[in-house]
């Protein structure tokens, strides 16, 4: 997996390319939007992460020119500005994900692969499966080991949610926006008390756990090894 | 700027001038029409009174009133004159023809010779001309010198006064111009002072409530706006100056010792992840603050749509409802339908989300009220608890940023909760009150309806 990086802060960049790098991917890196659009529409990248605020040509005006030039590789914005409006904004430019300024870097590495997989072609289907998990995505029911187990609408959602960046870790952000569409993060431990309450529904009376707490980062719904 | 002042009172002087001068012709030409008319209107009514007698008793008769009627001044300024087809007197008070007037029936103007005080005048006169059939000739007419004297004095009166109006006309315009001036460049010095950074100081009002009032008012409400947007800027400032300084201290403390301290791994990265979790603290506070800031700014409003209250509660109270119950607060939601108001989904999902968390953390469990209500024109969006409550006198002081009731402090929370949930009312034009739920607090947030 080829990625790219346009980003003008020196630290922020190299903090970048060695965390990246030690998580298995080749990385590059641009100093500014010119250089930045020059090597993504050449070089074929699985994902860029671009800043929005660079010298010469900003990350929004990147990401349109991309786009214009029908080059659909999944872009990442990196922002200082953090309100919704600023995520709207970029979102339209055609970013597919917005993370603000400082982030931990595990949301980062997270995100990132949940955009990777979104650019490779899934299989049309009905039914979501990890281990004897099964979820029916038109009759809206979950079995495993073939026993239905009673779950709410929300609920399922999370669990689709999970169930689709299988084997990949998920924060609580992450799911706090595609889940409930909020972009904040409340004091209280909400998402926490809805995963553990999932877990007791598909993870509890079973022999093997599939839902992990990921510690510092987040959840991650796996087959067992 | 003066000739500008100059101009307008010339304008000033010339408009009026001209309707003074149209005003004192008209009244001299209306009162010396009126007097002429008059004299017509005697001469007309003398005339018909003497073709009555002509009718009736020939010329003789004619002859005979108008000499019994020129006998002896009666006063009234009648002229009377019966002459032959030559021209020459047989009765009347007018000594002979008058010279110069043709003999042609009809209007005429003449001269008389009168004696005024034993001295001989000529005097303008008046007359109608009756051929009478045989060629005599009846001469009725009036002496006007009374007429032309009232029409002199009229027209001398006139004169004055119109010079007098005139003259208090160009004070006026001068005064006037001096005042609207005045005003203007009371204005312009206020926002020189405002320019030059006091920010305080407003154009004052005379209270006339007039178009200068107006403005000046309104010049005021805006630099009101400013100076409050101003002082909110800087208060967000000062509160990161303040309020940040002291977590970036531990922050650095906290490193500082990793450093000079024990040199095995495990307590290492334990004060790593603890300088981490510090940061984090910093920067959820500092998020807050700048959302205080965008809510207070009025920022991205163009998001705000119509929006059902009730909506927002359910979706909050359904991702609240496991934590709460977990903690023993049984969530009690009741919602009245199409309760909608113009406003941001976002913003007000927070709001209720920060009330919620406050209810969580400083209620010790008990029931926990989430209503949405229509009360007369308002939506009305309430949380309730049953905890210990806010005290009255603090009730005001909560919303202030960073203000913590609890002086321990030992609940987590950086006391910018009720700072949002008001920014964010205010922005929705929405008032919030406490109240008390006897026990417990009763948050209330009100909002204009939508009008559809």
């Amino acid at each position: 997996m080829k990625l790219l990086i346009v980003e003008d802060d020196r630290e922020t960049a190299s903090y970048l390319v060695k965390g990246l790098g030690e998580s298995g991917y080749t990385v590059d890196r641009a100093g500014d939007g010119r250089e930045g659009l020059f090597m993504a529409s050449s070089g074929g990248y699985d994902a860029i992460v671009v800043d929005r605020m660079l010298p010469g040509m900003d990350g929004l005006a990147v990401i349109g020119a991309l786009r214009a030039a029908e080059i659909r590789t999944p872009a990442l914005i990196l922002s200082a500005l953090g309100t919704v409006d600023d995520r709207v904004k970029g979102l339209r430019a055609g970013g597919d994900d917005y993370l603000v300024k400082p982030f931990a870097f595990s949301e980062l590495l997270a995100r990132l692969e949940a955009l990777l997989r979104r650019g490779s072609p899934t299989p049309v289907t009905t039914t979501l499966r990890v281990a004897d998990l099964e979820l029916d995505l038109l009759t809206r029911t979950v079995k495993r080991c073939g026993r239905p187990i009673d779950i709410l609408p929300r609920e399922f959602r999370l669990l689709e949610y999970l169930m689709r960046n299988s084997g990949h870790v998920v924060t609580r952000t992450m799911l706090l926006e595609h889940v409930w569409d909020y972009h904040f993060d409340p004091q209280t431990n909400v998402i926490d008390v809805h995963v553990s309450r999932l877990r007791q529904k598909i993870d509890k009376n079973f022999e093997r756990p599939l839902l992990h707490t990921v510690r510092g980062a987040g959840y991650c719904l796996r087959a067992p090894d | 700027m003066r000739t500008h002042a100059f101009r307008l009172a010339a304008l000033y002087f010339l408009v009026f001038a001209a309707s003074v001068l149209a005003v004192l012709f008209f009244v001299y030409w209306t009162s010396a029409n009126f007097v002429e008319r008059q004299t017509e209107t005697t001469l007309d009514a003398e005339i018909t009174g003497l073709a009555e007698q002509y009718a009736q008793r020939g010329l003789s008769g004619l002859v005979q009133i108008v000499a019994a009627r020129s006998a002896g001044n009666r006063g009234d300024a009648m002229l009377y004159l019966v002459t032959d087809p030559d021209g020459r007197p047989l009765a009347g008070n007018i000594e002979s023809w008058p010279l110069g007037v043709p003999a042609r029936s009809g209007w005429l103007s003449f001269s008389v010779e009168a004696r005024v005080h034993g001295r001989l005048v000529t005097n303008p006169a008046r007359g109608s001309l009756i051929i009478i059939p045989g060629g005599y000739r009846l001469l009725v007419g009036r002496d006007i010198s009374d007429a032309a004297a009232f029409r002199n004095r009229v027209k001398l009166t006139l004169l004055w006064s119109g010079l007098v109006a005139l003259g208090v006309g160009a004070l006026g315009g001068a005064a006037m111009s001096r005042n609207l001036l005045r005003r203007v460049e009371l204005v312009n010095r206020t926002s020189e002072r405002v320019m030059a950074g006091n920010l305080s100081d407003r154009v004052p009002l005379d209270g006339t409530s007039d178009e200068f009032d107006l403005l000046a008012a309104n010049l005021n409400r805006m630099l009101d706006q400013i100076e409050r947007l101003m002082t909110a800027m800087r208060e967000v400032t000062d509160d990161v100056a303040h309020d940040l300084r002291t977590p970036l201290a531990r922050l650095r403390a906290r490193l500082e010792l990793a450093l000079i301290g024990p040199t095995d791994p495990g307590a290492q990265s334990e004060a790593i992840r603890a300088a981490i979790d510090e940061a984090d603290r910093m920067l959820a506070t500092f998020n807050a603050l700048l959302r205080i800031a965008e809510a207070e700014a009025g920022a991205g409003h163009g998001r705000a749509g119509a929006l059902d209250l009730g909506e927002v509660a359910r979706s909050a109270a359904e991702l609240y409802e496991p934590v709460a119950e977990e903690k023993g607060f049984p969530l009690a939601l009741a919602i009245e339908p199409n309760v909608e108001i113009r406003g941001d989904r976002h913003l007000m999902s927070q709001a209720l989300a920060n009330l919620l968390d406050n209810s969580l953390k400083y209620a010790n469990g008990g029931e926990l009220q989430v209503q949405v209500f229509r009360d007369g024109d308002f939506a009305v969006l309430e949380v309730a608890d049953r905890g210990s409550g806010i005290p009255e006198g603090d009730r005001e002081a909560v919303f202030d940023r960073f203000v913590r009731l609890e002086p321990s402090r030992s609940t987590p929370g950086n006391g910018l909760g009720l700072s949002l949930v008001r920014a964010v009312v205010h922005r929705h034009q929405g008032t919030v009150t406490l109240g008390d739920n006897r026990p417990g607090l009763r948050v209330r947030l009100a909002f204009p309806m939508l009008v559809t």
